[in-house]
């Protein structure tokens, strides 16, 4: 038994190494990381201190990068545990090595988003004036609620399955142990610590996809629930949560290529996962056509006028270089390069993955400026250019992202290990049985 | 109840832009530098809306004075997280600067861009220091403010109307732009009172509200021939 053991932790040694073998590279990393966040902050209290009129914003276009960020990264972070869900859900076994990653993505990305609307704010010092005077009929009421409720349940959903593995790293000794000790809940692997553990998870799986859902769905409402023309639709739910798995599905696959290339996880994360993963890149991106699609003629077909503004704007006015440009990024690049076998290797994907995520920006950036720049009434058309602060708080906020995996990565192993072990110990088993379930018994009996 | 209403007759305006300056005036309303102004971040609570048709020569240009509409089911309330701003039961569309959070989210809501937003903290020349209205409170840097249809003033006609017991008469609560409209082109009243001046225009045949289509209510009321 000792024997065996020793031998699965040798197999999966190279899970365990970034924690213990700190190189030169991640302190430059970090380094970097931290000055540009630094500089962030700076732009950020400079904001502060002398009001928004540091940034692009005017009237009437009243919301600027910060809403669009703020919308794109709550996408991105529907990555995570949502698909990690509806993997473990239908028991899709190739999920293994990812479910860790996705559900890091959606903790740190949820994290960053859900500031965005604060950094927006006028007067952030007023912001506990939302639980003093809120009003729940307001969709950022619903928001607010909906944002903790998902980053709760996102939080949780990261750390019980992270548990086993904690314990591992306790066992092993050596540096922090204390912080593992803590954090491992006197985690010894029982068969009853499995049970519970088990049905935690389960319960999370299941509670956590409403929930996700629910988030993009009621940031949609903040657009829709206005008289706005180009808000006002009844499929922007939808439409923003076929966005957001896009999006996030594209950031999982960047993060993946990024640590098995510099983390050397070849054997863990092979190119079969990267097909299957963006096999489902390519049916959202389809997904996300057919929405568009179907958003835009109606509004062409129907050609209110005010309606007509807004989308003129977007195709043939000072947009249409965003316009297009997503409509390259998000479906032809991804539908051409995803569609072919021979396309679909690591360094094709990482490509598609790219557009995709630069093209769900853009879609943000449209669905956002132009509602605005075209007021309803005889006013003069307004226009958008983000100032250094909005570009500064950007980068900053994309440094945020990667510095939170390189630490997370520093401290904990970015593929679940128990998971992998148990993959190994149990499942080829039970798959085997599962199949056989499902296949046609001896003739005439019925269940 | 009342419901204050206000009435602009566009075949009598002139598009002066002198009920823009009392207002300005008359509310302590910032005034924002050239540049500021280039990036369209000018305050006005009484803004004008201007409409060039045709080619040159032949130019026909159209002023329409655009306050706050004061909507009788206003999309900003309805979207603001903190109860900034509200409707009062004589119909009077108020915001309440030292609650605004700032989210500029009535300001996206509203369909007519009736509401603007302190970008910086606001100021004013050293000749407007001395002459500030009392009434009106200074609005701070981050906020969102908007026409109050001069709320203040009303709270002067009530003091007078409650002192000598009597109803509030037509035509004594009188915002700033109607006030100082040099063409006589804006009307204020209650538009309960069937004997009031606003009543009656809000029933002429040349009577329309912009975007009556959406649904808001709104208590500006447009009388041209034109259109």
């Amino acid at each position: 038994m000792e024997e065996k053991k020793k031998t699965t932790v040798d197999i999966d040694e190279a899970l365990y190494r970034p924690i213990y073998e700190t190189g030169k590279g991640f302190y430059i990393t970090v380094g970097v990381l931290l000055m540009i966040i630094l500089f962030a902050a700076f732009m950020y209290i400079r904001q502060v201190y002398y009001g928004l009129g540091v940034t692009g914003m005017n009237q009437p276009v009243t919301w600027g990068f910060y809403i669009v960020n703020f919308v794109f990264f709550i996408g991105i972070s529907h990555a995570g545990t949502l698909i990690s869900a509806i993997l473990r859900l239908s028991k899709a076994e190739w999920r293994r090595p990812i479910t860790r990653m996705a559900e890091v993505i959606t903790a740190i990305v949820l994290a960053i988003g859900g500031l965005h609307p604060i950094i927006d704010l006028g007067r952030p010092d007023r912001v506990l004036n939302i639980f003093t005077a809120g009003r729940l009929q307001s969709p950022l009421l619903w928001d607010v609620t909906s944002i903790t409720a998902y980053f709760t349940a996102s939080t949780v959903y990261l750390y019980l399955p992270m548990i086993p593995d904690i314990a591992k790293l306790r066992d092993r000794g050596g540096k922090l142990r204390w912080f593992y000790d803590f954090l491992s809940w006197g985690w010894q692997g029982t068969e009853h610590q499995k049970k519970v553990l088990n049905r935690a998870i389960n319960i999370l799986m299941v509670m956590v996809i409403p929930i996700a859902v629910s988030v993009h769905t009621v940031i949609s409402y903040i657009f829709s629930m206005t008289l706005q023309p180009g808000w006002h639709s009844t499929i922007f739910g939808p439409y923003f949560v076929v966005g957001a798995i896009f999006s996030g599905i594209a950031a999982l696959l960047i993060v993946m290529i990024a640590f098995r290339k510099f983390f050397h996880l070849e054997n863990y994360l092979k190119l079969i996962h990267f097909r299957y993963l963006s096999t489902l890149l390519l049916i959202m991106s389809l997904l996300w056509f057919y929405f568009t699609f179907s958003e835009y003629l109606t509004g062409i077909f129907g050609a209110e006028p005010h309606e007509m503004d807004v989308i003129l704007y977007k195709m043939t006015g000072p947009y249409a270089i965003f316009f297009w440009g997503m409509v390259i990024c998000n479906f032809i690049i991804p539908v051409i390069v995803l569609s072919f076998k021979k396309f679909k290797t690591i360094k094709g994907i990482l490509f598609a993955s790219i557009t995709v995520v630069i093209g769900m920006w853009l879609e943000r950036l449209n669905i956002v400026i132009p509602s605005l720049a075209n007021p309803r009434l005889e006013l003069s058309t307004g226009m958008y250019f983000p100032s250094l602060t909005e570009w500064s708080l950007f980068i900053g906020a994309l440094a945020v992202f990667v510095l939170g995996y390189v630490l997370f990565s520093k401290f904990f192993p970015i593929i679940s290990i128990w998971e992998i072990e148990e993959g190994r110990e149990e499942s080829i088993k039970e798959v085997e049985e599962r199949v056989k379930s499902y296949l046609p018994g001896p003739a005439g009996t019925t269940e | 109840m009342p419901k204050w209403a206000m009435v602009i007759d566009l075949d009598k305006c002139t598009g002066c832009g002198d009920c823009m300056a009392a207002c300005k005036v008359e509310n302590n309303v910032a005034i924002v530098s050239p540049e500021q102004a280039e990036e369209n971040r000018v305050m006005f609570w009484m803004d004008m809306m201007t409409i060039y048709e045709g080619e040159y020569p032949n130019i026909k240009v159209t002023r329409i004075p655009k306050p706050c509409y004061h909507c009788d089911n206003p999309p900003c309330i309805k979207v603001c997280p903190v109860h900034a701003t509200y409707i009062n039961p004589e119909g009077l569309v108020g915001q309440i600067y030292h609650r605004c959070i700032g989210c500029r989210y009535c300001m996206a809501a509203c369909p007519y861009t009736a509401k603007v937003f302190n970008w910086y903290e606001p100021e004013w020349a050293d000749e407007f220091k001395t002459c500030m209205n009392p009434d009106v409170s200074l609005r701070m840097k981050g906020v969102v403010e908007k026409c109050s249809f001069c709320a203040h003033r009303l709270q002067h006609v009530k003091e007078d109307a409650d002192a000598e017991d009597r109803p509030i008469n037509d035509g004594e609560y009188m915002p700033a732009c109607a006030e100082s409209c040099p063409a006589d082109a804006i009307f204020f009243g209650d538009l309960e009172n069937k004997e009031s001046k606003v009543y009656k225009l809000s029933r002429s045949p040349r009577a329309f509200k912009e975007l009556e289509d959406l649904g808001t209510e709104p208590k500006v009321i447009y009388l041209s021939k034109r259109e």
